[in-house]
């Protein structure tokens, strides 16, 4: 009973994180401000979808002894970590790669990379 | 050599943790087992190069790779929701004031300053956006500079982050 | 108790339709890669949910595939848009 209130109140932090990354997305006006929207809050949100996930497959093992949940569950821990570790390192890479390529924060009050010449 | 045993281990244990369950030989059954150890060979002897570029073992020891679960769960868990409840702020009101700015840190080794990029990326309303290889300063787009930061050339990196100091923690598992 | 996780899995595939116009209208091509982006990660939590509905591995194993190569595909775009490449 415990365990479907916390499944519960997971899916619903992370689909209002998904929504509101997405929500962002359609709303910022630039590249940069756009990429800190969807980066933090959708990874967040689908961290919390994949804890529910997580949290459900050990309470069907807890009532049924069946070794698939587990398998199940640590796969789904696996997913959440590859999905949090591989946004932060791409979207570091779309950052670098738009200032490159002549894209500037269209407002901003300071821009040290482009006072340094690189 | 102790970079191939290091990739031979890693990818050992990423293929138990990806087969566990199968059979009755502990918790994997005996192909799989056969199977791991012939995968993880070729694999060692062709990424040998890869996972210790710099020929850095410190992270070899237990202790330190021991304490990345805990800097996850404790201190870099709680700067994650505060960043994400201002980004859910931001969102609705609109009230932004981005801007690039430099931020230099005491990190030397190539662990520490990734484990600081990708920190500063998932945390506090910032996102990294380049490296200055030399001195290891880094470049990063603030959603909301604060009043007067802009007129700073520099600024130290334990400033950005306001609940817990994440780059003494990452000092003292990378360095 | 109704099962809260088909409701979740239809807002995540509508807000993957909500990418897709950002996808349509993105200024730039940065923009573009964001918004592909972000349809990666929402394909992901759902592909995961999606698992535990119909009790198969398989798909957590086909959503960290999927994840592991978008991640790879948007680093070489990256490198193309740099002039890396």
């Amino acid at each position: 009973m415990i365990a479907e209130w916390i499944i519960i109140i997971f899916l619903a932090i992370g689909v209002i994180f998904n929504t509101l990354g997405v929500i962002g997305l359609l709303r910022f006006p630039d590249l940069y401000t756009r990429m800190h929207a969807t980066t933090k809050a959708t990874t967040f949100g689908s961290v919390f979808t994949t804890l529910a996930v997580i949290v459900y497959s050990i309470s069907l093992y807890m009532s049924t002894i069946d070794s698939q949940f587990i398998v199940l569950g640590v796969h789904a821990l696996i997913a959440a970590l590859a999905l949090a570790f591989t946004n932060a390192v791409s979207s570091h890479a779309i950052a670098r790669a738009a200032h490159r390529s002549g894209v500037l924060p269209s407002p901003a009050v300071v821009d040290r990379l482009k006072e340094a010449g690189r | 050599m102790i970079a191939f045993i290091l990739t031979f281990f890693l990818s050992l244990f990423v293929y138990l943790v990806l087969t566990a369950g199968s059979g009755n030989l502990g918790l994997w059954s005996a192909s799989e087992l056969t199977a791991g150890v012939v995968l993880s060979l070729v694999t060692a002897a062709v990424a040998r190069n890869f996972l210790c570029r710099a020929r850095n073992y410190r992270m070899a020891n237990p202790l330190r790779f021991l304490l990345i679960p805990v800097y996850i769960i404790g201190p870099f868990f709680i700067e994650v929701i505060k960043a994400n409840l201002d980004v859910a702020y931001r969102v609705i009101t609109m009230r932004i004031r981005p801007g690039i700015i430099r931020v230099s840190s005491d990190l030397k080794s190539d662990l520490g300053i990734f484990m600081l990029a990708n920190s500063i990326t998932l945390t506090p309303g910032t996102i990294t956006v380049d490296i200055d290889e030399d001195t290891h300063d880094l470049y990063i787009h603030n959603i909301n500079v604060g009043e007067g930061d802009e007129a700073k050339p520099v600024i130290r990196d334990h400033e950005l982050f306001s609940l817990a100091n994440l780059p003494r923690w990452i000092r003292r598992i990378a360095e | 108790m109704i099962d809260p996780f088909y409701p979740a899995v239809l807002v995540l595939v509508i807000l993957i339709c909500l990418c897709f116009i950002r996808l349509f209208l993105g200024p730039t091509a940065g923009d573009r890669v964001i918004a592909v982006d972000t349809v990666n990660t929402l394909t992901v939590a759902s592909l995961v949910i999606l698992g535990l509905i119909y009790r198969e591995v398989i798909f957590i194993d086909v959503a960290i595939v999927y994840a592991l190569l978008s991640f790879v595909s948007t680093l070489y775009i990256a490198k193309y848009l740099g002039g890396e490449l």
